[in-house]
């Protein structure tokens, strides 16, 4: 049973991707991608990530997700008024896709010649409880580090976006 | 859950490759973050299903520095986003071609 779900899940998250690289308006795209996320999620709970796919569905899909739809509308990029009107035409998909082709179709030719790959993978659940001893207690240093990150992407953002001072105010005014 | 290991990976590097098409083939700068975005999320999934593998955790600890370096690696580059949209008043790459700030 649960084969047949992780391959529905799979194909459902391969279709979305698909639909979301290929849309034109980046508000459609979220949405697919965030649908693509929620199959992500079920499948990680599948593999015996159950916290995993929680945090799955609430970083990703929740925040980050969120985030670009808010800078989405923040730019107000209608689909009529500016960037990617008509979209990328046939001539520029060809050479991506000969080339993501040879190089997927290759990458596939490798996983089949590796002999390790088709071991089946195990009935295996990871309670939250041994999942936190791991996280605090093994990696304690890199979650102060990924915290220190965050606090610096945090500066960096409020750098980076600030509104423009005045002296270059005044010289957009000259 | 009775999967090869090798149809997780084939799963991962489709997602994966969508992503870098993405990548390569859209002009609008959000779209390409977008794809970053899911090529992130194919590694997630090689990351998990490895942890699922061998029956250790941290494959799955890595997926969560994976997130956390992704939220800040979006936040960054979102602002940069609203940044050059501030300097040129659109998001097309085209537009920032000639290497000067």
């Amino acid at each position: 049973m649960a084969t047949w779900i992780f391959y529905i899940l799979g194909a459902v998250a391969v279709a979305a991707t698909a639909m979301a690289v290929t849309r034109r308006n980046p508000v459609h795209s979220v949405i697919y991608l965030v649908n693509s996320f929620f199959a992500l999620a079920l499948i990680f709970y599948l593999l015996g990530a159950p916290l995993v796919a929680a945090w799955e569905v609430i970083i990703y899909a929740g925040a980050i997700m969120v985030l670009f739809l808010f800078i989405i509308m923040m730019l107000k990029l209608s689909p009529g008024e500016e960037a990617d009107r008509q979209g990328p035409g046939p001539l520029q998909w060809l050479p991506v896709l000969l080339l993501g082709g040879a190089l997927l179709g290759c990458t596939l030719l490798l996983l089949q010649l590796d002999p390790a790959g088709s071991q089946e993978l195990p009935n295996w659940y990871a309670s939250p409880r041994d999942f936190g001893y791991a996280l605090f207690h093994e990696y304690a240093l890199a979650v102060e580090i990924v915290s220190f990150q965050l606090l610096f992407a945090a500066v960096g953002a409020f750098y980076v976006g600030r509104s423009a001072s005045r002296k270059e105010r005044l010289g957009e005014e000259r | 859950m009775i999967v090869p290991f090798q149809h997780l990976l084939i799963l991962a590097s489709i997602i994966f490759f969508l992503g870098l098409m993405a990548v390569l083939v859209r002009r609008n700068l959000i779209m390409i973050l977008i794809g970053v975005e899911i090529m992130l999320n194919a590694a997630g999934l090689v990351l998990v299903g490895a942890s699922a593998l061998w029956q250790q955790l941290d494959g799955q600890v890595m997926v969560i520095f994976l997130m956390a370096l992704t939220s800040a690696e979006v936040s960054i580059s979102l602002a940069m986003v609203v940044y050059l949209n501030r300097r040129k008043k659109t998001v097309d790459v085209r537009a920032f071609d000639e290497l000067r700030g």
